[in-house]
């Protein structure tokens, strides 16, 4: 569970994040949704000890993150940016490698390749594992990411717009990868999506962000309302069931 | 391994060059030519290495590859550190300073700037090692332009005195510097080479390398203090000399390709030597010391790096 309470962030005289409280459940994916510059990324990066903090308090199982050791952290906790550019050519192997970093320091053992490869497995890598990263689709790239996060092995793992620049069928089988590591793997997941139906579709809580505060919070059901979307994204929408989740439709 | 065969490779190349250099064009006078020689190539091989590890570091702490930590501005500031004890002292300056206090001001002097620098850029909320690389950039040409200012309203014979400081030179190195550098150099490599592994996680950029667990500033603050403690002694044993990096760690990266620091480390030193002994034989017997080593390593850098920039700019 993180526990974030009276966070405040300012960048020179302009509000980012303005006294944000909030607790993300344990084992759940935990969307946060919202328009561009309202502050999504910003917590993930305070959360994720990326960026500092202008007051308030965070606590990660009921101890305050900058307490942690970074090793101790980084055993716990990964973070997935939006832009990821390696400033070497790395094979996927490699580079999914790198996530045991903190638990072997670059000194693999067996445990570590056997954890390697499994995430290569679960990602559906291991047939391109060989090939540079810089030859791979967006899609796949993604994938690799992913599976260097996943090898890390933290109970929490936050995604900063993992969707980005994927087409559907990429975007869907992301999140289809990270509800098996929610229900089977018992992870906590908070990403941000742009995408309101992918949030509708995958997550267990939405996070609504707005001038800078989390306006509204709680399961899914209960926030995707017409009158809650017009509140937090400012243009009309349509809510439609659809099976067992909603669909938000705002194509006008 | 590969890797490993390459490396090889560059070490038996390192034993030829060393041979070659020591024993052609030896003369009769074997007594007085081997022990020099022998120390010169001491002093190549040091300096090739400070030069090789920094360049490689300092391009991964930088996250840029075609940087080297001479655009911190270290060049232009041992260039005004010379130009303004020659200022100040005239052609006396030999007779007031000798090698080694000369040598203790530039290197003592060069760390503190680095470490100003550092702490300007660093001690502020941004933290940005682009604010650092740009502060440096700026503050090395305004060092360029008052040395150069020194230059035009010094007498033309003290001019000469300068001069020699300008350009890299193997020839003027004091054996007392040698050995106090040589342990310092040493020390700091090793102290170094620790982080490494971490170096490696540096390299998928900032914030993968936070969520790893990596200290990002430690790391940063830890190697540019060690880099400029190697920029330091090498330019103030040697000259500025510091281009050779670009050449020698690019290369490194295309031999090895490996992205583990201790592979390209250990490679990009290699071929330093070899380029600098391999120079420095040639201004020697080919130029007949009509050239410096410093003017071919820029002809052949610069080559290259207009390669780097037109290759760069297709991808």
């Amino acid at each position: 569970m993180i526990q974030v309470k009276n966070v405040s962030k300012k960048y020179g005289e302009k509000n980012i994040l303005d006294n944000v409280s909030v607790t993300f459940p344990k084992g759940k994916i935990t969307c946060l949704v919202g328009g561009n510059g309202t502050g999504k990324s910003t917590l993930l990066s305070i959360i994720s000890r990326l960026v500092s903090r202008d007051q308030g308090e965070i606590n990660l199982v009921n101890q305050e993150i900058v307490n942690f050791k970074n090793r101790d952290f980084a055993k716990r906790l990964s973070i997935l940016k939006q832009a990821n550019h390696p400033n070497v050519r790395l094979t996927v192997k490699e580079l999914v490698a790198f996530g045991r970093f903190p638990h072997s320091q670059g000194r693999l053992t067996h445990q570590d390749q056997e954890k390697i490869q499994e995430s290569l497995v679960f990602m559906g890598l291991v047939d391109i594992q060989d090939q540079y990263i810089d030859e791979l689709s967006g899609g796949q790239k993604q994938r690799t990411f992913l599976a260097m996060v996943l090898a890390q092995d933290t109970d929490y793992i936050l995604l900063d717009e993992p969707l980005n620049n994927l087409d559907m069928k990429h975007s869907v089988e992301i999140m289809k990868i990270l509800r098996v590591l929610a229900d089977e793997y018992g992870k906590t997941i908070i990403i941000v999506v742009h995408d309101i139906n992918y949030a509708s579709s995958y997550a267990d809580y939405i996070a609504a962000v707005k001038d800078h505060k989390i306006i509204h919070f709680g399961p899914t059901d209960e926030i995707i309302r017409e009158d809650i979307m017009k509140e937090v994204f400012d243009i009309d929408m349509t809510i439609v069931d659809n099976c067992n989740n909603k669909v938000c439709i705002y194509f006008k | 391994m590969f890797k490993h065969k390459i490396i090889t490779i560059l070490l038996v190349a390192l034993l030829i060059c060393i041979g070659i250099y020591m024993f052609t064009f030896t003369g009769v006078n074997l007594d007085y030519v081997l022990p020099r020689r022998g120390f010169k190539i001491i002093a190549m091989i040091l300096i090739s290495f400070a030069i090789g590890y920094s360049s490689v570091v300092f391009q991964t702490i930088s996250a840029n590859r075609i940087l080297t930590p001479s655009i911190m501005g270290f060049d232009s500031f041992y260039l005004l550190i010379q130009s303004t004890l020659v200022f100040i002292y005239g052609d006396k300056t030999f007779q007031v300073l000798n090698a080694e206090s000369n040598f203790a001001i530039s290197v003592g002097l060069m760390i503190l700037f680095s470490l100003a620098m550092y702490y300007l850029v660093f001690k502020r909320e941004s933290k940005s090692m682009y604010l650092l690389l740009l502060v440096g950039m700026l503050i090395g040409t305004l060092f360029r332009s008052i040395s150069s200012f020194i230059v035009m309203l010094i007498d033309p014979n003290e001019f000469m005195i300068f001069q020699a400081a300008m350009f890299a030179s193997f020839d003027k190195i004091n054996v007392n510097l040698l050995t106090i550098s040589s342990v310092v150099l040493i020390g700091a490599m090793i102290f170094g080479a620790r982080y490494f592994r971490q170096l490696d996680v540096m390299n998928l950029g900032r914030e993968n390398a936070i969520s790893l667990g990596v200290d990002y500033h430690k790391v940063i603050r830890v190697n540019l203090m060690i880099i400029s403690v190697m920029v330091a002694i090498s330019t103030a044993l040697v000259g500025p000399i510091t281009f050779l990096g670009i050449l020698v760690a690019n290369l490194a990266y295309e031999l090895v390709k490996s992205s583990k620091h201790i592979y390209i480390v250990i490679t990009c030193c290699l071929l330093t030597a070899v380029t600098v002994i391999g120079g420095q034989y040639l201004v020697e017997h080919l130029f007949n010391m009509s050239t410096t080593i410093s003017i071919i390593i820029n002809f052949v850098g610069g080559i290259y790096f207009i390669y780097l920039l037109l290759r760069s700019n297709k991808g």
